[in-house]
């Protein structure tokens, strides 16, 4: 089951100026995120993260393509009352006190004023702002903003939670409670649907990323498969009594050597040449500390598709492996 | 309550928050000023003249508070972002528009309000008889209040703060020179100007039709039909705003 289908999203806006051809900020996007997964939408500052969420809550309307929510239309206005969004850097009515403000919110939902009261106190417990329940927003940190966003994206206990860089302006602290928030949203069969450029957030939560390069997806999946599929795992060896520099076999296996003094770190591009290098530096009577196989994380991943012209060699790619 | 309600009491507690009312200081501060000075530099008339201050003054700034309210009622949604999170509820683009636009019509009738209740008392301190014709000419007021208020937001909702407040300051010129242009073209030979002017009588507002104030301070009522007819233009006018408004939002990206 599908909490969210994009197809084919396309969304390109004209300059203004005759003559001038239109700026693309999506181009052919498609993904699903699965019911009850966190699904981390990965990409740089411009990749038509944020666009495509847009439209995925009818603030703007696409080129051409389609996008389905909860098995309804995007932008569909019922729909709404299942979905939760916090957009980034958020911005509320700061004459508001938090109270106030979430229970503006759950007005807005359409929830009765019990529900509210009881909802308004369980989240601002859970988002730690109790004490701060009657200071306006104006008076508010940008940590305390980004807690008090996402108790509005939660005042209606939604199905579908969408989250646009959710940890941004946060301290560590405030990163690990937002992680533990959606770890438990998760937990409670919840969808999370969310963008972000740090790729650490991504890897320690989420179950499948979507790498978003230039408004378009070029690669979708869980982490593990991402990276084992796409890169070859280079292998670190460290031995001890043995001079590396003058060795022409070990300089022909390795991509890198690096003699400092008794020790020498040999970094393999492939673990294939494990057994030939391995079995020289006894041959040299060197001792082995330690090889370790180096495994690739989405972060080499993330810069090989963001690098320049990655766009149009690896685009192709992503046709087989969406899902 | 509705979403519109919801939209609407926020916006009036917004301008609460934002101290829009203080504005009722200066005004009471000015009319009573006015009427201190007036009443001692003037031998006779001064019951016209304090009355004709006092509506021009309840006019002035109940006009200046809805164009600069109004003009940002959208665009400061938009700016500061803010429109992002209530989109994203369950609210159709046209129950936000008239929320919005009921938030700020409550603002002012409250600050219309206690205006009166001030030039009233005004009044009364300077025993000034309070007649039934300075009641009907505040009523035009809030009914010009109304269609000035749906130009402003009208504009907001396709242009930047500062066009805004020029395309409805504009408005609100011609809305006034519209009627006394039409009677001096009609006096002319031209064929082409009267087209023209024709033209701009019937699009723009004619905003003329809601001032009542001369005749109003000298205690001249006007028929009720009449009262009720430019009501009706009024309301109807600002109906069209606001459908026009609704129907360029519904358009909008954000």
């Amino acid at each position: 089951m599908d909490d969210i289908v994009i197809e084919d999203l396309t969304k390109s806006y004209t300059s203004g100026w005759p003559g001038r051809p239109p700026y693309t900020a999506l181009g052919g996007l498609s993904l699903t995120v699965r019911r009850g997964e966190i699904f981390g939408f990965l990409g740089p500052n411009g990749a038509g993260k944020t666009t495509t969420l847009k439209i995925l809550l009818g603030l703007v309307r696409a080129t051409s393509g389609a996008a389905f929510l909860l098995d309804r239309p995007a932008g569909d206005v019922g729909t709404r009352r299942r979905i939760g969004f916090l957009p980034e850097s958020p911005y509320f009515y700061d004459y508001l006190t938090a109270e106030e403000f979430l229970s503006f919110y759950g007005q807005l939902a359409g929830l009765g004023r019990t529900v509210i009261a009881q909802r308004v106190a369980d989240l601002l417990s859970l988002v730690d702002l109790v004490d701060a329940r009657t200071r306006q927003l104006r008076k508010f940190s940008k940590g305390m903003l980004q807690r008090i966003g996402l108790a509005q994206a939660l005042i209606h206990d939604p199905d579908l939670v969408i989250l646009d860089e959710p940890m941004t302006g946060l301290d560590p602290v405030g990163r690990k409670q937002v992680r533990d928030l959606i770890l438990s949203l998760r937990d409670r069969g919840k969808t999370i649907f969310f963008s972000t450029h740090i790729l650490h957030d991504v890897e320690m939560i989420c179950d499948r990323v979507g790498i978003v390069i230039k408004g378009r997806l070029l690669a979708s999946g869980r982490i593990d498969e991402l990276v084992r599929q796409d890169h070859t795992q280079s292998v670190e060896i460290v031995c001890q009594q043995i001079r590396a520099e003058g060795n022409a076999f070990l300089h022909s296996l390795a991509t890198r050597v690096l003699q400092q003094g008794q020790q020498c770190l040999l970094i393999l591009p492939t673990p294939d040449a494990v057994d030939a290098v391995v079995g020289e530096i006894r041959r040299q009577g060197g001792r082995l500390l330690s090889v370790t196989p180096h495994k690739a994380s989405l972060e080499d991943l993330f810069f090989q598709e963001a690098a320049p012209g990655a766009f149009h060699a690896e685009s192709h790619r992503h046709t087989g492996r969406a899902s | 309550m509705g979403a519109i309600g919801v939209i609407a009491l926020n916006a009036f507690r917004e301008s609460l928050r934002d101290k829009i009312l203080y504005n009722l200081v200066l005004f009471a501060g000015l009319l009573i000023g006015l009427s201190v000075l007036l009443a001692d530099l003037t031998i006779t008339e001064h019951h016209k003249l304090i009355a004709d201050m006092g509506l021009a003054a309840i006019n002035f700034i109940g006009v200046i508070i809805a164009i600069f309210i109004g003009i940002s009622l959208v665009n400061k949604e938009i700016e500061r972002r803010t429109i992002y999170t209530i989109m994203a509820r369950p609210i159709s683009r046209t129950f936000f528009i008239l929320g919005k636009y009921f938030g700020l019509v409550l603002t002012l009738f409250v600050n219309l309000s206690i205006m009166l209740a001030v030039f009233l008392v005004t009044l009364w301190l300077y025993h000034i008889p309070i007649g039934l014709s300075l009641l009907q000419a505040v009523q035009l007021i809030f009914v010009e209040i109304l269609v000035v208020t749906a130009i402003a937001l009208f504009f907001s909702t396709f242009s930047s703060t500062t066009l805004s407040a020029i395309l409805t300051l504009g408005v609100y010129v011609i809305g006034h020179l519209t009627a006394d242009v039409r009677s001096m073209a009609a006096k002319g030979e031209s064929g082409t100007v009267k087209a023209v002017v024709d033209v701009f009588y019937y699009l723009f507002p004619n905003l003329e039709t809601l001032n009542i104030k001369g005749q109003a301070a000298v205690g001249v009522l006007v028929a009720p039909e009449y009262l009720m007819l430019a009501s009706l233009y009024g309301v109807v006018y600002a109906g069209v705003l606001l459908a026009g408004a609704c129907a360029v939002f519904q358009q909008r990206d954000f």
